[in-house]
């Protein structure tokens, strides 16, 4: 049977998953304007943007309420413990898909600097990450949040090629050096995205399983081995 | 429909009206018909015990046959004295089976056998009780006494001294007990400082309401006190009480001795009613003054 | 830091009923360990062989061993009293020993062991009041009957009945769960200076309440112990399925 609070646990899952499909639906429209050169495609997303901000404000709130009057425990506090954190996540995903999109109307309407291979693989990549971590936790899946959290080293990788590519490219045609810097910044909120994506596992994990997984020193060699930040 | 419903609620009501007003009507005749004997009787013996009342009778000793006057002073303290001896015998005892009924017997067999004997001993007649001190303490000494009497009205207050000790302790809620446990006493210390001291108010007047009951007791005293026209001279000899001079007195041919006996029963019955009603007075203060406080 | 208490093997029976099964349990100084599960799941059993209040009861027994301070409470020769002065209990009823003072209520159980000296009682009593923090409201009417105090004051005068023997342990069964929220506040408020004094083993049924006042926490479902463990641990991830399901209120 069913309890009340069981419900309104449902609900604030789905409200996340709403808010999520919101932020892939951006992160989808703003790579693709990219590829395809569609300017209109980019005036979508800072409109999906106003209604994320929007349900990261409901999300909070709806996680307060529920730790007021429910006094979870166990589980229960962990999963909503947990949806505040992706809530966050979700939201800086949305801020980085508009950064994309405003970066990606900079470069349509200049000059082509060089043909885009990585960074559509790239996108593509982050895109299948975002929504393997969102899937694992629609469906509570520990050993798939595990695996985002391995495919964060090939994003990485990615983002290097990039950089390198755009700064050979630079080297012959010096005055395109506003271009570079668009895709290198286009390179850099992927990334961003990707981190997130990771955050989100992480979060999964220990909603599921308890275990803080967060800065073990196997993630912060892998970090240190690319020179992140 | 609604309006066929209001108007049966408000027909049954006229009905129950006049229910309620007959039935009324009906107890307050039951009531009156019961206090009729009791006020006249009361009424009765404060009218030809009143008048008979004088000093002497509260202070001279009966005269011998034929002569007016005289009075009931050593029955008046011979049946303080029964009464003294009863409570010696009658309240320690009565406490003890009370509190083992309570504390220790529970569901033994033993204790239903303790419980059967007791209310047995309240339902035999009260001149059975006095055959039996006769036999055991009478014959033997070859003479009445007031030692015999008083262990005869003691054996009476037994029974409703335990019922009434059983009851109360039973009262005490049984984590009051454990309270006492739980502290390191031993069960007895519990029942005696604990659980009997919280209970002592309401187990005296059980003990004052048996001693009203005892105290006009006749036929026990009939073969174990006897009678005595004299000051008693030792609670080896036979003792003069109030229930036995009244009976004597009353059936003699003497009308001074009739008048005398309803002096007596006025006295008698005077004692019983004060000590009911000071009881539940003082009792009833007690209570309000702990509910205040 | 040592047990001050220890189970090991503890059954329990109500005439052919066993109440509890092979408990096993150890009970830190100075801690305060709650023990929570659902009706009938033998808590109140638990606590009351601690005390051997269990045997009280008609047909009612209980094998194993349980160590205070290293001596076996169980053995044949120990008097059942005497352990009873080393461990104490409040109940779930406030019951102040009626017609007895405040002052008296305090001090019968040393009375009663024998201690007349009416300086010591004096100091005992004002010891053990300021430890159950009703010192204050009681120190000028300390003659006053027991119950003309309120509900959450005559608690803690049961409180400090029970800490005037200087036990060791203190058990308590379900102390709050007859008082209002203010008195019930007052008394997990002072939890905190009195397990300085004494251990504490609280049944509690209310999971917020033991979640609040314990370092340990130990679940016991149908007379078994399922699950003990640090409070913090035990409610935020519980490592047994059926305490999770406890513990979110999915059952009991």
């Amino acid at each position: 049977m069913e309890r009340h609070f069981d419900v309104s646990l449902r609900e604030l899952k789905e409200q996340l998953v709403g808010m999520a499909g919101l932020v892939e639906s951006a992160i989808d429209k703003a790579t693709q304007a990219l590829k395809t050169k569609d300017v209109g495609l980019l005036s979508h997303v800072h409109e999906i943007e106003k209604k994320v901000n929007h349900a990261h404000k409901a999300v909070d709130n709806s996680c307060l309420k529920l730790l007021a009057l429910q006094q979870p425990l166990a589980a229960d506090l962990r999963l909503i413990v947990a949806i505040i954190k992706i809530n966050t996540d979700l939201e800086r995903m949305g801020d980085q898909a508009e950064n994309i999109a405003y970066n990606s109307e900079r470069y349509i309407r200049g000059k082509e600097l060089k043909p885009l291979i990585d960074l559509p693989i790239m996108a593509d990549e982050v895109r299948s990450m975002v929504r393997e971590a969102l899937d694992s936790f629609v469906k509570s899946d520990e050993p798939l949040a595990r695996d985002v959290l391995k495919r964060d080293d090939k994003v990485d990788a990615l983002k290097n090629k990039i950089f390198r590519d755009v700064l050979e490219h630079l080297k012959g045609q010096p005055d395109l050096l506003e271009q570079g810097l668009s895709l290198i910044l286009i390179a850099r909120n992927l990334e961003r995205i990707g981190d997130h994506a990771t955050n989100i596992a992480e979060d999964v994990i220990f909603a599921v399983s308890g275990e803080d997984i967060r800065h073990s020193a196997k993630v912060e060699t892998i970090k240190g081995a690319f020179n992140q930040k | 429909m609604k309006h066929s419903f209001t108007d049966y609620i408000y027909r049954s009501y006229r009905k129950r009206k006049v229910i309620n007003a007959v039935m009324y009507v009906l107890l307050s005749i039951a009531v009156t018909l019961a206090i009729i004997p009791l006020l006249s009787v009361f009424g009765y013996v404060i009218v030809q015990g009143m008048p008979a009342l004088n000093l002497e009778f509260f202070t001279g000793l009966p005269k011998p046959v034929g002569e007016i006057g005289g009075g009931m002073a050593n029955a008046l303290v011979g049946t303080c004295t029964l009464v003294l001896i009863a409570s010696v015998v009658g309240v320690p005892w009565g406490i003890a089976v009370g509190l083992y009924l309570s504390e220790y017997g529970k569901d033994g067999r033993l204790s239903s056998i303790v419980r059967f004997c007791a209310d047995m001993l309240a339902s035999i007649p009260s001149i059975i009780v006095g055959l039996f001190v006769y036999a055991l303490v009478v014959l033997p000494m070859k003479r009445f006494s007031a030692l015999a009497g008083g262990l005869a009205l003691g054996l009476l207050m037994i029974p409703t001294v335990s019922r009434t000790t059983e009851e109360l302790l039973k009262m005490v809620p049984n984590h009051i007990r454990e309270a006492g446990l739980a502290l390191g006493l031993p069960r007895w210390k519990v029942i005696l400082w604990i659980v009997l001291k919280g209970s002592r108010g309401p187990i005296t007047t059980g003990i004052m309401l048996s001693i009203a009951r005892i105290a006009g007791e006749t036929a026990p005293l009939l073969f174990t006190a006897f009678n005595n026209r004299f000051w008693q001279s030792g609670l080896d000899q036979p003792i003069s009480s109030l229930p036995v001079q009244i009976y004597t007195y009353a059936i003699s041919p003497y009308d001074d001795w009739h008048r005398q006996a309803w002096a007596g029963a006025f006295v008698l019955v005077l004692l019983v009613f004060m000590i009911n009603i000071i009881t539940r007075l003082i009792f009833a203060a007690t209570i309000r003054k702990r509910q205040e406080s | 830091m040592s047990s001050v208490l220890v189970v090991r093997k503890l059954n329990a029976w109500f005439g052919h009923t066993q109440a509890l099964k092979e408990i096993s349990m150890e009970f830190e100084q100075n801690s305060v360990t709650a023990i929570i599960g659902p009706s009938g799941c033998g808590k109140s059993t638990f606590i009351r062989c601690m005390n051997r209040l269990h045997e009280e009861v008609p047909e009612a027994r209980a094998s194993g061993e349980v160590f205070l301070e290293g001596k076996n409470i169980y053995l044949p020769e120990v008097d059942p009293v005497a352990i009873r002065r080393k461990i104490g209990m409040v109940f779930q009823k406030p019951n102040p020993f009626p017609s007895l003072s405040v002052f008296d209520n305090v001090a019968v159980g040393l009375k009663l062991a024998g201690v007349k000296r009416s300086a010591v009682l004096k100091e005992a009593v004002e010891r053990s009041l300021i430890l159950a923090a009703l010192w204050d409201e009681v120190k000028d009417g300390l003659h006053s009957p027991g119950t003309s105090l309120s509900g959450g004051q005559q608690q803690r005068l049961c409180i400090a009945r029970a800490l005037a023997v200087e036990p060791s342990v203190l058990l308590m069964d379900e102390p709050t769960s007859a008082l209002d929220p203010i008195s019930t506040a007052k008394i997990e408020e002072l939890m905190t200076e009195l397990k300085k004094a004494v251990t504490i083993v609280i049944v509690t049924h209310n999971m917020q309440q033991a979640a609040r006042i314990s370092d340990k926490t130990g679940f016991f479902l149908l007379g078994e112990l399922i699950e003990c463990g640090d409070t913090s641990q035990i409610f935020t991830a519980p490592k047994d399925k059926h305490t999770e399901r406890y513990i979110t209120g999915r059952f009991g």
